[in-house]
């Protein structure tokens, strides 16, 4: 009996944080909008912008420059849609309501896998718009079902370690005040590694870097799977396993510090 | 005619736009060097009347005089005459006091000669030589009230506007200010307009208060002459036996009607005054109540609100639309 | 100028800069975020010079064109939220209660602009220089470059200033940061006009002023003197700062409704 309330505390809890989240995030312009519209901007940006690049000397990606990009953008908006979940935990740090949360959840696990499931709904939405935007522009996909699923899934990892790299900083600090710290490592992370071009074709000390970096693993095998030639998808499975893992025993500490601070 | 430190306001008016009026066609008349208490609830229209009068918000009709020139017509005369410290501190936190001082002396124009020590004089008298260098960032909320009220007073303004300066404030910083105000009224004759929603303050500084309530003036009058117009002490009651509670106040308000609220008795407001106390205790003793306590209190400024519009002073405001966000209706 | 004049600007403009030194939090974003990019960008898009028709060897060289317009953009954040606090905390308010002029109240607030525009610029430039981006046009051409960048600067600034005007607000001066930052990007920002293919991106980039201010800058760094772009990217900056001042002193007598 106290086992089955345990599990159903855990879920309820869950689910009650998600729906708010959820709920705030799709009825308030000023959340969604920047959400579905920068990720387009981006893409249209760098695909539109920098299509000439798919003309360089060595550039052989089988679905053209529009998937290629494309799959950044996926991975970046799944990256931002987990730090702007953090945001939202943040702010709710600042104004009182998480204390809400903690004084209501048994199990408290609940709130931060509530936090996680709202960021992956809102970030859904706004793969949704991406993905459509991308096909009707023409983009070529290479790629089968099951690869595609498999792209999908990157994604899903990569938001739910953001966010949880998000969640730890937001309940460590409690404030807004602690969103360039959830954001600029992600971005830096992000940004070394080959976004404009595959890694054979850098040099100098961005290939040096972008070789060591987590991100090019999961962008390579990502590129693999939308042109339908997958490649480093065990390497890559492995990165997106272990980041959320590693993220959420941070994001445990974040609450602990949190439980602990009242 | 209005003096050099006088203020006259002859059917001022501001209304917004989506708004009711603020203020509602109110006439009044300070005499220069008199402590002139504005005292209403939230969103009476106290920090709208102040705007007008130092020029910072256009009337929508009606006249006013500050200082003897026009606020519509004569502004920058009205404002070289007039210091005002408003509701908000309106301070730079990453400007130390002294640095504020400098930038404020400077811009009233006090020749470069006059402008430090100036500038040392008024922080000294507001008690904040010793923090001058500091940012005011990491100022109290008391000493940024001082800090505003020297500011305030670096081109000796002849008319003084303090626009709720004591809200938030804790007891001593509030003394404090008061004494300087008096001070100021006293000695340097400057004319104050003080609003403000603390009875106590208005009663401790202003020589005469106007009670404002949905953009009118409702009373106007020395603290003494309101309270006497009402003219009814309140006799407070508390029983021994709280069961008896009921009974004590059936016997009070055979002196008159039922006042206030009173947490563990009950509370009349004697008809004919403090001489019914008496009679009061005689009928309590005749009854056989057994009394634990008994108080007598004179009217207050909140019982001549109350007398006068119906309710209480304290928790009875309505939020008043802020200067910079409503847009006008019709501007002079 | 007459000395009342020249007194109100001068004591807001050493509140201006005061202010803007005495927050690191404006200064170090506005520096090292550009200069990430550069790196980052530098290093990712090297092979773009191997695109038929790149004009220069050096994408180094190429993107050291971009901080200047980022820093820009940071002007307009800085100055915009800086005189939005002062209406929200009422400070606005007290200077008006001085005999205080519009223009002098503009003038000044832009001292902290120029400080910052000349703070930029030197900095872009030597990292560059030294990280080995190219300056055909040597020291005179450098001194042209800080010249354009501190003109960009307040030229922006200006448009910061309208917003937290027309506004009151600082929160809604940050919600310009993403439609400049589209500005920014819709440009010749990270390929030469002429290799911008998809043909709206082309379109719009023609017609985006930035695109002509990157050339400027770019003419300086590895063409030579060109005085044609040299020409239109001045005349842009006075442009802006012409309709930023016009639409900022506007709502300014709104703002500022003193009689």
């Amino acid at each position: 009996m106290s086992g089955e309330r345990g599990v159903a505390s855990f879920r309820s809890i869950a689910l009650a944080v998600a729906w708010r989240s959820v709920h705030n995030f799709f009825t308030n312009p000023a959340f969604f909008v920047p959400a579905i519209v920068f990720p387009l901007f981006f893409f249209t940006a760098f695909a539109g912008g920098l299509s000439a690049v798919g003309n360089v000397p060595g550039f052989d990606f089988p679905s053209g420059y529009t998937a290629f990009q494309f799959v950044f953008v996926l991975l970046q908006s799944a990256a931002f849609g987990g730090v702007f979940t953090g945001f939202g935990i943040a702010r709710d740090f600042e104004s009182g309501f998480a204390r809400r949360y903690l004084l209501a959840a048994s199990d408290r696990r609940g709130i931060v896998a509530g936090y996680a499931l709202a960021a992956l709904v809102r970030t859904l939405a706004t793969w949704t718009v991406l993905t459509t935007v991308a096909l009707v522009a023409g983009m070529e996909v290479g790629g089968e079902g099951v690869e595609l699923v498999a792209l999908y899934g990157l994604a899903v990892f990569v938001n739910l370690a953001a966010m949880l790299w998000a969640a730890g900083v937001a309940m460590r600090v409690r404030s807004i005040q602690g969103g360039p710290f959830m954001q600029f490592p992600v971005f830096l992370i992000l940004f070394l590694a080959p976004v404009y071009v595959p890694l054979s074709l850098l040099s100098g000390w961005i290939h040096a870097v972008a070789s060591v970096n987590p991100v090019t693993a999961l962008l390579e095998s990502g590129r693999g799977f939308i042109s339908g030639e997958p490649t480093t998808v065990a390497l890559a499975f492995a990165v997106a396993v272990t980041l959320p893992v590693l993220f959420g025993l941070w994001a445990r500490g974040g609450l602990r510090r949190a439980e602990a601070a009242g | 005619m209005t003096t050099k430190g006088g203020i006259e306001v002859e059917r001022l008016v501001r209304e917004f736009k989506n708004g009711p009026r603020a203020v509602d066609g109110i006439d009044l008349e300070v005499a220069a060097g008199e402590i002139y208490g504005f005292l209403g609830p939230n969103g009476a229209g106290k920090s709208t009347t102040v705007l007008m009068l130092t020029t910072l918000l256009p009337p929508t009709a009606g006249t006013a005089r500050v200082a003897g020139y026009d606020i519509v017509r004569e502004g920058p005369r009205v404002r070289a005459s007039i210091g005002a410290a408003l509701q908000e501190a309106a301070l730079d936190p990453l400007l130390s006091g002294e640095e504020h001082m400098r930038l404020q002396t400077a811009l009233h124009g006090l020749p470069k000669t006059e402008r430090e020590e100036r500038g040392r004089e008024l922080l000294a008298r507001v008690g904040l030589s010793e923090a001058a260098d500091r940012k005011v960032g990491g100022y109290s909320g008391g000493m940024k009230r001082r800090l505003d009220l020297a500011l305030a007073l670096v081109h000796r303004p002849s008319i003084l506007f303090l626009d709720e300066p004591t809200t938030g404030l804790d007891i001593q910083s509030r003394t404090a200010l008061w004494e300087e105000v008096a001070r100021l009224a006293a000695e340097e004759g400057v004319t104050v307009f003080l609003t403000t929603q603390y009875l106590e303050e208005a009663d401790a500084l202003a020589e005469r208060v106007g009670i404002i309530d949905h953009g009118r003036i409702v009373a106007e009058g020395t603290p003494a002459e309101l309270k006497a117009d009402i003219g009814r002490p309140t006799v407070e009651a508390v029983p021994h036996n709280p069961a008896e509670r009921e009974r004590l106040a059936a016997v009070l308000e055979r002196f008159g009607p039922r006042a206030g609220t009173s947490p563990r008795g009950a509370a009349a407001r004697l008809e004919r005054g403090e001489a019914q106390l008496a009679e009061v205790v005689r009928a309590l003793d005749s009854e056989g109540i057994a009394i634990e306590h008994l108080q007598l209190h004179a009217p207050s400024l909140d019982d001549v609100f109350l007398a006068k519009t119906g309710r209480s002073l304290e928790g009875s405001g309505d939020p008043e639309p802020a200067a910079g966000e409503q847009e006008a209706v019709g501007a002079a | 100028m007459s000395s009342g004049l020249r007194t109100q600007v001068g004591q807001l403009a050493r509140r201006s800069v005061l202010r803007t030194m005495r927050q690191p939090a404006q200064i170090v974003p506005a520096l090292v975020f550009p200069l990430f990019l550069l790196a980052v960008n530098s290093g990712g898009l090297k092979s773009a010079t191997n695109i038929p028709g790149f004009p220069t060897d050096s994408y180094l060289t190429f993107a050291l064109a971009v901080p200047f317009m980022q820093g820009a953009l940071f002007s307009v954040m800085n100055a915009g939220t800086d005189l939005a606090r002062d209406i929200e905390t009422g400070f606005l308010n007290r200077l008006a209660l001085t005999p205080l002029r519009g223009a002098a109240l503009l003038s000044g607030l832009l001292a902290g602009a120029v400080v910052l525009g000349l703070v930029q610029a030197l900095t872009y430039l030597t990292v560059g220089l030294v990280a080995g981006a190219e300056l055909v046009t040597g020291l005179g051409g450098a001194l042209v470059i800080v010249a354009l960048s501190v003109s960009i600067t307040v030229a922006f600034g200006t448009i910061g200033l309208f917003a937290a005007l027309r506004t009151g607000s600082g929160e809604a001066v940050q919600s310009l940061f993403p439609v400049f930052f589209v500005f920014l990007f819709i440009s010749a920002m990270a390929l030469p006009l002429e290799l911008l293919q998809t043909p709206w991106f082309h379109t719009v980039a023609s017609v985006n002023p930035v695109t002509y201010l990157l050339e400027a800058f770019r003419s300086l760094l590895f063409e030579g003197w060109e005085p044609e772009k040299l020409a239109l990217g001045f005349g842009i900056a006075a442009a802006v700062l012409a309709a930023g001042m016009l639409a900022a002193s506007t709502a300014l007598k709104t703002r500022l409704v003193r009689t």
